[in-house]
């Protein structure tokens, strides 16, 4: 493993609170101090000059699909995907076929990762047997063999009684469990986001009730019974009110956001356009802005993906048809940037939320991860904040060619991914 | 009601294809209008046929059951002197996205000049469009939009007033699920009309306070007597028997005692007030036959409409097209 | 551009005047004709012939307006914008003057004649028009013709009339 000194970038890193014009020196795969590099060594030198520098992304929600839809993404497409977003850590949900809830089935994901994947994985194991929301996973036995959180993402657990059990049972095991709120009865059938534009378009909606009534539940859940919860994907004004609440009660509650929540509205749907059709759905200018808001004030905790990738022909069909998801990681970072140069979002919060964020809802095994503190995971994301780009979904590496940012010009572009002290992807002639 | 002598049809015709009313200017309803006013003399000559779509091929696929709209569509291309082809589409190949765009461009390669198309799913016309060349015409797709019934209403309520500026139309009964309601939100309202959409709140569709940029303004309320309240024109719309399975009402009892358009109810329209109905009726639910075939009622003279303002859509549409 | 006035106001009365004449001439039973205007300046010009017929013959002989839009072999072409066609009388077994403004390519003729036998069979139907400048396409000629003019096939023909364009004049343009 050959030596990387990464000269003259403006090196961010939120978890010390740095950002300046430094170098980087990284050696056997950890961030190194400056004073171990040794004048002669031969280390790849890279030039950062103009360009930002900040630890790897870590994505907490992540659709890699395999096993079961290997037509959709792969572990090894997907990992190549993320590599390209600057992500050098992905945890894959469990919504595969089998889903993941069992110990084997993490062991055989944890291998395909070692082999065929190209930066960190870490499984998710489902909280219910076949994610049927009838019966517990064994839940101890997915935690030993690897999974860092337990998720039916896709599904809200419907019955609070299993929740509860749940969360009393994770809580010796110090993981979170991630939910997906979405009150069943009220979404039902539901394509978009309930509103005017549903009723131009004449598609059943889907209220923002649907994930507050879902999220209250569970945080009165977590405040019964102490356990970590994390909320997914949280799309709504409402939603980040009831967090707020509850963080100022004590309750042991985090949440993410994603980029298309935090960037894009119902709006995109217009034209029955498939490409924008995700659950939970894009919702008012109203809700966006509260959730930038939920960002800056520390009620959102991390930004994740939810990178959902599908077949063209799952979005090629009538709007109640197509599959609901976005192929986010590739353009997670251009978009979210977006709002930087929107002045909405101070650059070293992104990166935090992309970084420190995830990092800390992890647990303290994962305390090396998302920094570049002298000792921590050689896992760097060097981009340049100015650098324009469009849009082309054909080129994803991603199998999911699903985006409604196809043709859309985005400002901020990756441009050298390295895990583990080895560059996994390069941009150009960086 | 004239279109400026100036104006040449083709400059204000922009239409390739007739998916909603959202997208038709005014002077294009007009054009529509005048051109079915031309068809309905047309439909009262002994002879009810003329050359103009001689050699065109129109296919209607209807992947939803219709019976009136699917006629009328074919008469009134008949009435033009068009090939007409009926291709019954399978509901259960509705479930793969493909099987739509499909099924369409096989009707193409049969040589398709005009298609019409049902569909149960909103929006499925749109995303059809990409992959054909024929002209398009929605004939109903999901709760979204139903144009020619809009047109027809449109023409109907001409044939008793001159102008629509400033009437007030009511529309009463299952707004949510209904495309023909869509459909004459945009048309009555470019038209000028004052339109007030009137249901019990599970029948309501949301997101209509206040105003909104994606929805043409309109007054929504629950109480029937103050939609009635001077309205020029009562729609009255068919009442799917299948929402009280689904919750959505208590019952048809609690319907009917609520919302039926009666004769004492009527009364608190203007005198001259049109009933209308997009048909079939549901006799003695949304209304009383007494209304349905009353004085006021225009019911009949709607389904003449939709075969004129058929046969000016697929003139217009045939018209002015490269060979 | 060039314009040449080939017909003034004056011009026009007297043509008509004379086209009247004779069609009175031609046809002798006066109760059963009836003046076809074919829209759009086919309609004034039939008007104008009845009201000469009124006056030295005290008749009024019926006048109709006919769209033969839909009878056009150019559709695909052009969009013509179309009204309804009013004939105030059943045309079965009557002498029908179908009027125009200007006889050309003999296109519009046809398709006027198909769209009145749709309407039942007259006894016969003869033509009128005010200026014939040539260049038929169908054997079709006219009855009574105001005034003959030779043209070339890129010269237009504009005939304004005061009910539709506000005066009364018959203009040759070339390009």
């Amino acid at each position: 493993m050959k030596d990387i000194l990464i000269k003259g970038g403006r090196v961010i890193d939120p978890s010390r609170n740095i950002d300046a014009i430094a170098d980087l020196f990284l050696s056997d795969g950890k961030v190194q101090a400056l004073t171990h590099l040794n004048q002669t060594s031969d280390a790849e030198i890279i030039d950062a000059r103009g360009l930002i520098v900040c630890p790897g992304f870590i994505d907490l929600h992540t659709h890699l699909r395999q096993p079961g839809y290997e037509y959709k993404e792969t572990i090894a497409s997907g990992t190549q995907s993320a590599a390209r977003g600057g992500f050098t850590t992905v945890c894959c949900m469990p919504n595969t076929d089998p889903p993941m809830d069992n110990a084997a089935l993490v062991g055989y994901v944890k291998h395909l990762a070692a082999q065929e994947g190209l930066i960190r994985v870490l499984p998710i194991g489902t909280i219910t047997c076949g994610r049927q929301g009838e019966d517990l996973a064994d839940m101890a036995e997915l935690s030993h063999a690897g999974v860092i959180a337990f998720s039916d993402d896709g599904s809200y657990v419907a019955s609070a009684h299993l929740v509860r059990r749940a969360m009393e049972y994770v809580r010796s095991l110090e993981v979170p469990i991630i939910e997906h709120c979405e009150e069943p009865t009220l979404s039902k059938g539901g394509q978009m986001n309930e509103g005017a534009i549903a009723t131009r378009l004449g598609l059943l909606g889907i209220p923002s009730a649907a994930e507050e009534i879902a999220a209250a539940r569970d945080i009165i859940l977590a405040e019964l019974t102490g356990a970590h919860l994390h909320l997914a994907h949280v799309s709504t004004a409402g939603t980040i009110e009831l967090i707020r609440q509850a963080k100022r009660r004590g309750v042991t509650v985090t949440a993410e956001v994603t980029p298309h929540h935090l960037t894009m509205t119902e709006e995109m749907v217009l034209g029955y356009n498939t490409q924008a059709k995700v659950n939970p759905p894009l919702r008012t200018p109203r809700d966006t802005e509260a959730l930038v808001a939920g960002l800056q004030d520390g009620t959102l905790d991390a930004i994740a993906t939810d990178h959902a990738p599908h077949t063209e022909n799952d979005k090629l069909c009538e709007f109640t048809a197509a599959a609901f998801g976005i192929s986010g990681l590739e353009t997670a970072l251009g978009s979210l940037m977006g709002l930087v140069h929107n002045h909405k979002l101070d650059i070293g919060l992104l990166i935090s939320s992309l970084t420190t964020g995830p990092s800390r809802i992890l647990g303290k095994n994962f305390a090396n991860l998302g920094t570049l503190a002298t000792g921590a995971n050689a896992d760097v994301v060097i981009f340049d904040s100015e650098a324009e780009w469009t849009v082309d979904a054909a080129a994803f590496v991603s199998k999911g060619k699903n985006t409604p940012l196809h043709g859309a010009k985005l400002k901020g572009k990756v441009l050298l991914t390295i895990y583990n002290g080895e560059i996994v992807y390069r941009y150009g002639g960086i | 009601m004239d279109i400026e002598a100036s104006a040449k049809p083709q400059d204000i015709w922009q239409h390739r294809h007739v998916l909603d009313i959202d997208d038709f200017s005014r002077g294009e309803i007009e054009l529509v209008m005048q051109t079915a006013n031309a068809m309905s003399e047309v439909l009262s000559r002994p002879i009810k046929k003329v050359p103009a779509l001689r050699g065109k091929c129109v296919f209607t696929i209807f992947w939803e059951v219709s019976t009136r709209t699917r006629g009328s569509f074919e008469l009134a291309a008949k009435n033009l002197s068009a090939d007409v082809v009926n291709f019954t589409a399978q509901a259960s190949s509705v479930s793969k996205g493909e099987s739509l765009i499909d099924t369409l461009n096989t009707v193409e390669a049969l040589g398709a000049d005009i298609i019409v198309m049902r569909h149960p799913i909103s929006g499925a016309p749109y995303h059809a469009l990409p992959y054909v060349k024929a002209n398009l015409v929605n004939a109903g797709d999901g709760w979204h939009a139903h144009p020619t019934q809009a047109l027809l209403d449109l023409h109907t309520i001409h044939r008793h007033r001159a102008s629509l500026e400033g009437l007030k139309v009511s529309i009463i009964g299952d707004i949510k699920h209904s495309r023909v309601a869509r459909s004459n939100v945009w048309c009555l309202t470019k038209m000028g009309a004052h339109v007030v959409l009137c249901a019990p709140a599970t029948l309501l569709p949301s997101g209509l306070e206040g105003s909104c940029d994606h929805f043409p303004r309109v007054e929504v309320t629950t109480d029937i007597t103050e939609a009635l309240k001077d309205a020029d024109v009562v729609m009255v719309l068919r009442l799917q028997k299948e929402r009280m399975a689904s919750g959505i009402l208590p019952s048809l009892r609690e319907f009917i005692g609520g919302y039926q358009l009666n004769a004492a109810r009527l009364a608190f329209a203007a005198k001259d007030a049109l009933v209308m109905h997009p048909g079939p009726v549901n006799e003695e639910i949304e209304i009383t036959r007494a209304v349905a075939h009353g004085p006021q009622s225009v019911i009949r003279e709607q389904v003449a409409s939709g075969v004129a303002v058929r046969m000016a859509l697929l003139y217009l549409l045939a018209g002015g097209k490269e060979l | 551009m060039s314009t040449k006035v080939i017909m003034t106001a004056e011009d026009m009365r007297r043509s008509l005047a004379r086209m009247a004449h004779e069609i009175v001439e031609r046809n002798h039973s006066l109760e059963k004709l009836v003046l076809v205007g074919m829209r759009t300046r086919g309609v004034p010009l039939a008007n104008r012939l009845a009201e000469d017929i009124l006056s030295f013959e005290k008749i009024r002989v019926p006048v109709g307006a006919l769209d033969f839009s839909l009878y056009r072999d150019d559709l695909t072409a052009r969009r013509p914008q179309i009204k309804p066609t009013d004939i105030p009388e059943n045309i079965a077994g009557r002498a029908i003057v179908l009027v125009d403004d200007v006889l050309y390519t003999g296109r519009s003729a046809r398709a006027a004649m198909d769209a009145l036998v749709d309407l039942g069979r007259p006894e016969v139907i003869q033509l009128a028009v005010l200026i014939d400048r040539g260049h038929r396409e169908l054997p079709i000629r006219a009855d009574y013709v105001g005034k003959n003019i030779p043209t070339a096939q890129k010269e237009d023909v504009r005939v304004k009339l005061v009910e539709t364009d506000g005066q009364n004049e018959v203009t040759l343009i070339g390009y």
